[in-house]
C-alpha cells in the first residue's frame, strides 16, 4: 500500500470537519478512481460497475462538477475535479456533531439543501421550473423502461401543484408560479429532517469496492 | 378542568375497572376467573402484535434495528441477571421466610420481569405522541426481546428440575438463543412468503382474502410457539415480509377489512387484558413480603436505569444520531412490564416452584407500579422535558419524490467512496425485490409497478375520497386546494368552458364559497395511535365513478366516431342520449322503448331539479334493461372492457347496467356553466350533482 500522499492544501480541508483518517480513505479511493493521475474526469466515474443501476446517475456525476457545488464564484461545468474539490463535495455528506449550536445546526441544514437544490435546478437559472422537475421524476422512474411518459409527468405536475400550494398558498386563475425557488425549496423541506439523512458513513476502511 | 382521560392512561382505568369487577364478582360470593395463561397466550396476544407487526413503519425500524436489537437483547439480558443476583442476595440475607430460594429460581424469576412489555408499552405511548425515533425503540425493543424471555424462562424452568448445571448446559442454552429467534424469524418468513404467494390468486374470491391473511399469521404464531420458538418474532417477520406484497394484490376493501378487523381486535384484546390483570389480582392468592417486593421494585428500575445510561453509551460510538440523556430517560422510563410477565408467572409449577405466589404477588406489583405511576407520569413529564414530539405531516408526493432521490443519491455517493453502506445493501435488496421476488408473489402487471406510481395512485385516491366527503365532486383536479394547472403550466389550454361575465364581488364570492366547501382536508396524521383511521364510506361508489368516467370517456370518443349509424338500428338509450346532446329537437322516443328510463331532459335550464339524479340509477323496468345494452354493445361495435384493476369487486358490481349510467354521469360532469344569474344566498354548487 505504501504511504499515502496526501496533498498539502489537504491540510486546510480539515475544517471541513472531516477527519484525517477519512480523507486517507478517500484519497485512496480518488487514486483508484482517477487511475493514479492527479485530476478525475466524467469517464472516470464510469469505471465504477454499481452506479450503472442508479436512475440519477447522470445527475450524481454532473453534481461533483457542478462549479457552484465546489464553492468556486463562477458558474457552469467544470472540466476535471482535484482531490480537494473531490473533497468539498464529499463533506456535504458529513454526519451531524453533537454539540453543534442553533446557528451551525441551521447552517449545516440549508448547506445540504443547497446541494440538493443544485441537483435538481440543472440549468443553474435558481429556481426549479415545471420542466426540471418533470426530468427529475422521469429519470427516478427511467428504471422501468415500459412506463409511459404521462404517469411520470402527471406525477410530476401533481407535486409542482402541491410545492405551488404549500409555498405560494391560494393562487388566483392568473397567477403563475414560476419555479421553485430555494426559499421554496426550504419550506417544502421542513418536515424531513435533512441532517439526520444526508450523512454517508466512512467508517469501514477495509470495505473498498473494486473498479475495473 | 382537565377531564379524567388526560391524566390517566387508558391502561390504568381498564386495570381498576378490572379491580372493581374483580371485587364485585368476590362480593357476590363467586371465585372470580384469573388469566389463564393458555388463553393469554393463544387468544389475546396474538391480534395485538399482529396489529403491531403488520402495521409496523418499516424505514424507521430497520434504520434503528442495530439500535434496537442491542436493547432488547443485551439489555434484556442485563436486567435478567442484574435483578436475578441481587433477588438471590436479599433472599439470603432476608431472614427465614426468604432463605429456601435459591438461585435458579430468583434467576428465573428475574427473567420473567426483566422484559419490557409490548402491550402496556403501546398502551401508554399511543397516547403522548412521542416523536418516532423514541417510540420505534422502546416498541421495537419490547417486541424483540421476546426471544430472549423465551429462552431464558425455559431455560431456568428447565434447569430446576436439573440436579446439577454443567457448562455444557449453559452453552447450549446460549446457542439456543439463536436457534429460537432465528427460527422464529425464519418460520414467520415463510408463512409470510406463503400468504403473499396465495394473494396472488385471490382475484375471484375477494371476500377471504383477509382470511388468509390472519390466518396464515396466526399458524405462524402457533408453529412457533409449538416448537418452542419465538412467537412473537414469528408473527412480526409473517406480518412484515408479507404486508407489501399482499397490499400490491388485494381489493381496496379487503386492505380495509383487514385494517379494521386487525385494530378491533387488538383493541378488544387489549382491553380484555387489562381488566383480567385487574381481576386476577383480587382473584389470586398473594403471598406478600415486604422485603421482597419492595426490593424487586426497586432493583427492577435500577437495572433499567443503568442498562440504558450504559449501553446508550456504548450504542452512541456507531450511532450519527446519537442519543440524547432526554431520550436515554425516555427509554429508561418507557420500560413498562406488563401481562406477559403476569402469565409467565402463572403458568410456573407449583411443584418446583413453592413460592410462586409470591412472585405472583411481586410481578403484579411491579406491574401496577410501572402502568400506573409510570403511566401517568410520563405524559407531563414529556411535557417538562419539551421532548421532541411527533410532527404531524401530511404525506405528500412530494416527499415521497424527495425521499427516493435522496435515498439513490446517497447510493450513489456511497458506491463511489466505495463504501458498502447501509444505504449499498438496500439498494441492493431492492433491486432483487424488483426482480425475482416481486415477479412470484403479485399478480398481474402490478409486480412492475414503480413503488412512486403506486404511492402516486394511493394519494390521488385520498385525495379524490376527501374531496367527495367535503362535497365537491369532479370540478377541481386532483389537488385539493385552488392552485390548478393553470398556474403552473400556463401553455396547457385550459378546458373548453365559456363563463358568463361575472361582476368582481361575484366572482370574489364563488370563490370564497368554493374554498370554504372544499378546503377540509383532513391531514392525515402519521400515528400511531391505534384508534384513528382515514374514514372512507365513499370509496366503493367513488371506484366506480372512476371507472365509469373513464369508460364514459373512452364511450364518448368512440361515439364521436360512430355518430354516422344508420337509422334502422334499434334507438337504444345510449344513442338516444347521444342524439340528444347534439340535437336536442330531434329526440322522439319509440313505442317498444316503454320499458326504458324515459329521461326528461330540459335543455332551457341544465340546473332544473328534475335533470338527471345520479342516485336513481335503478330503472324502474329492470327486466327490460339487460337486453338493450348488450344488444346496444353489438350494434355499434363496441366493446368496453372492465379493467380487472384491484380496486373493483366483481362479485358486487351489477356487470351490464354500465352504459346507459355512463351516459348519465356524463350528463352531470359534462356542465355547461353557471347560470348567468344565481340568486342571492344560493350555494353555487348545484342540486342534484
Amino acid at each position: 500500500m505504501g504511504v499515502p500522499r496526501v496533498p498539502a492544501p489537504v491540510t486546510s480541508l480539515l475544517a471541513l470537519a472531516v477527519t484525517s483518517e477519512q480523507i486517507e480513505h478517500l484519497h485512496r479511493r480518488f487514486k483508484q478512481l482517477s487511475q493514479d493521475q492527479l485530476t478525475i474526469r466524467k469517464e472516470n466515474f464510469d469505471s465504477i460497475p454499481d452506479l450503472e443501476f442508479n436512475p440519477i446517475r447522470g445527475k450524481i456525476v454532473h453534481a461533483f462538477f457542478d462549479k457552484r457545488n465546489l464553492r468556486q464564484e463562477s458558474d457552469g461545468l467544470a472540466d476535471e475535479i482535484n482531490f480537494e474539490d473531490f473533497l468539498t463535495i464529499m463533506s456535504y455528506f458529513r454526519p451531524i456533531e453533537m454539540n453543534m449550536d442553533e446557528e451551525q445546526l441551521d447552517r449545516f441544514r440549508k448547506e445540504k439543501l443547497k446541494f440538493l437544490f443544485h441537483m435538481y435546478d440543472s440549468d443553474h437559472d435558481g429556481k426549479i421550473t415545471l420542466q426540471e422537475y418533470r426530468n427529475v421524476v422521469e429519470e427516478l422512474l427511467s428504471g422501468n423502461p415500459h412506463l409511459e411518459k404521462e404517469s411520470a409527468r402527471s406525477i410530476a405536475d401533481g407535486a409542482m401543484m402541491e410545492a405551488a400550494s404549500i409555498c405560494v398558498g391560494q393562487m388566483g386563475p392568473d397567477q403563475v408560479y414560476e419555479g421553485i425557488t430555494f426559499e421554496d425549496f426550504l419550506k417544502m423541506w421542513q418536515g424531513i429532517d435533512i441532517e439526520t439523512k444526508m450523512h454517508v458513513r466512512f467508517l469501514n476502511v477495509d470495505t473498498i469496492a473494486h473498479c475495473y | 378542568i382537565p377531564s379524567v382521560s388526560s391524566i390517566v392512561p387508558e391502561s390504568c382505568l381498564l386495570i381498576v375497572v378490572g379491580l372493581l369487577v374483580g371485587g364485585l364478582i368476590k362480593g357476590v360470593g363467586e371465585k372470580p376467573p384469573i388469566l389463564k395463561s393458555d388463553i393469554f397466550f393463544l387468544f389475546l396476544l396474538p391480534p395485538i402484535i399482529l396489529d403491531a407487526g403488520y402495521f409496523l413503519p418499516l424505514r424507521p425500524f430497520t434504520e434503528n434495528l442495530g439500535t434496537i436489537l442491542i436493547f432488547a437483547v443485551v439489555g434484556t439480558l442485563w436486567n435478567a441477571f442484574f435483578l436475578g443476583g441481587l433477588m438471590y442476595a436479599v433472599c439470603q440475607l432476608g431472614g427465614p421466610g426468604l432463605n429456601h430460594i435459591g438461585l435458579l429460581a430468583n434467576l428465573l424469576f428475574g427473567s420473567i420481569i426483566s422484559a419490557v412489555d409490548p402491550v402496556a408499552v403501546l398502551a401508554v405511548f399511543e397516547e403522548i405522541h412521542i416523536n418516532e425515533l423514541l417510540h420505534i425503540l422502546v416498541f421495537g425493543e419490547s417486541l424483540l426481546n421476546d426471544a430472549v424471555t423465551v429462552v431464558l424462562y425455559h431455560l431456568f424452568e428447565e434447569f430446576a428440575s436439573f440436579e446439577q448445571v454443567t457448562i455444557l448446559d449453559i452453552i447450549l442454552g446460549f446457542l439456543s438463543f439463536f436457534v429460537v429467534s432465528l427460527g422464529g424469524v425464519l418460520v414467520g418468513v415463510i408463512y409470510g412468503v406463503i400468504a403473499a404467494f396465495t394473494s396472488r390468486f385471490t382475484s375471484h374470491i375477494r371476500v377471504i382474502e383477509p382470511l388468509f391473511v390472519f390466518l396464515y399469521s396466526y399458524m405462524a404464531y402457533l408453529s412457533a410457539e409449538l416448537f418452542h420458538l419465538s412467537g412473537i418474532m414469528a408473527l412480526i417477520a409473517a406480518g412484515v415480509v408479507m404486508r407489501p406484497y399482499v397490499e400490491a394484490n388485494i381489493s381496496h376493501k379487503s386492505h380495509t377489512t383487514i385494517k379494521y378487523f386487525l385494530k378491533m381486535w387488538s383493541s378488544v384484546s387489549e382491553t380484555l387484558i387489562f381488566i383480567f390483570l385487574g381481576v386476577s389480582t383480587v382473584a389470586g392468592h398473594h403471598y406478600w413480603n415486604w422485603t421482597f417486593v419492595i426490593s424487586t421494585l426497586f432493583f427492577c428500575l435500577i437495572a433499567r436505569v443503568l442498562g440504558v445510561l450504559v449501553l446508550t453509551w456504548f450504542i452512541n460510538k456507531f450511532r450519527i444520531v446519537k442519543l440524547t440523556p432526554k431520550d436515554q430517560f425516555i427509554i429508561a422510563y418507557g420500560g413498562l412490564r406488563g401481562a406477559i410477565a403476569f402469565s409467565l408467572g402463572y403458568l410456573l409449577d407449583y411443584q418446583h416452584f413453592g413460592m410462586r405466589d409470591m412472585f405472583l404477588t411481586a410481578i403484579i406489583t411491579v406491574i401496577f407500579f410501572t402502568v400506573f405511576v409510570q403511566g401517568m407520569t410520563i405524559r407531563p413529564l414529556v411535557d417538562l422535558l419539551a421532548v421532541k414530539k411527533k410532527q404531524e405531516t401530511k404525506r405528500s408526493i412530494n416527499e415521497e419524490i424527495h425521499t427516493q432521490f435522496l435515498d439513490h443519491l446517497l447510493t450513489g455517493i456511497e458506491d463511489i467512496c466505495g463504501h458498502y453502506g447501509h444505504h449499498h445493501w438496500k439498494d441492493k435488496l431492492n433491486r432483487f425485490n424488483k426482480k425475482y421476488v416481486k415477479k412470484c408473489l403479485i399478480a398481474g402487471e402490478r409486480s412492475k409497478e414503480p413503488q412512486l406510481i403506486a404511492f402516486y395512485h394511493k394519494m390521488e385516491m385520498k385525495q379524490a375520497i376527501e374531496l367527495v366527503e367535503s362535497g365537491g365532486i369532479g370540478k377541481i383536479p386532483s389537488a385539493v386546494s385552488t392552485v390548478s394547472i393553470q398556474n403552473i403550466n400556463p401553455q396547457t389550454l385550459p378546458l373548453e368552458r365559456v363563463l358568463p361575465a361575472l361582476s368582481k364581488d361575484k366572482e370574489e364570492e364563488i370563490r370564497k364559497i368554493l374554498r370554504t366547501n372544499l378546503q377540509k382536508t383532513r391531514q392525515r396524521l402519521r400515528s400511531y395511535n391505534r384508534h384513528t383511521l382515514v374514514a372512507d364510506p365513499y370509496e366503493e361508489a367513488w371506484n366506480q365513478m372512476l371507472l365509469r368516467r373513464q369508460k364514459a370517456r373512452q364511450l364518448e370518443q368512440k361515439m364521436n366516431n360512430y355518430l354516422t349509424v344508420p337509422a334502422h338500428k334499434v334507438d337504444s338509450p345510449t344513442m338516444s342520449r347521444a342524439r340528444i346532446g347534439s340535437d336536442p329537437l330531434a329526440y322522439e322516443p319509440k313505442e317498444d322503448s316503454e320499458n326504458l328510463p324515459i329521461i326528461t331532459i330540459d335543455p332551457a335550464s341544465p340546473q332544473s331539479p328534475e335533470s338527471v339524479d345520479l342516485m336513481s340509477e335503478e330503472p324502474k323496468g329492470c327486466s327490460g334493461l339487460p337486453p338493450s345494452p348488450e344488444e346496444d354493445e353489438e350494434g355499434l361495435v363496441m366493446r368496453v372492457k372492465e379493467p380487472s384493476s384491484p380496486g373493483t369487486d366483481d362479485v358486487f358490481t351489477p356487470g351490464n347496467s354500465d352504459s346507459p349510467s355512463n351516459q348519465r354521469m356524463l350528463r352531470c360532469l359534462s356542465d355547461p356553466g353557471p347560470r348567468p344569474e344565481p340568486e342571492e344566498g344560493e350555494p353555487f354548487i348545484p342540486k342534484g350533482q
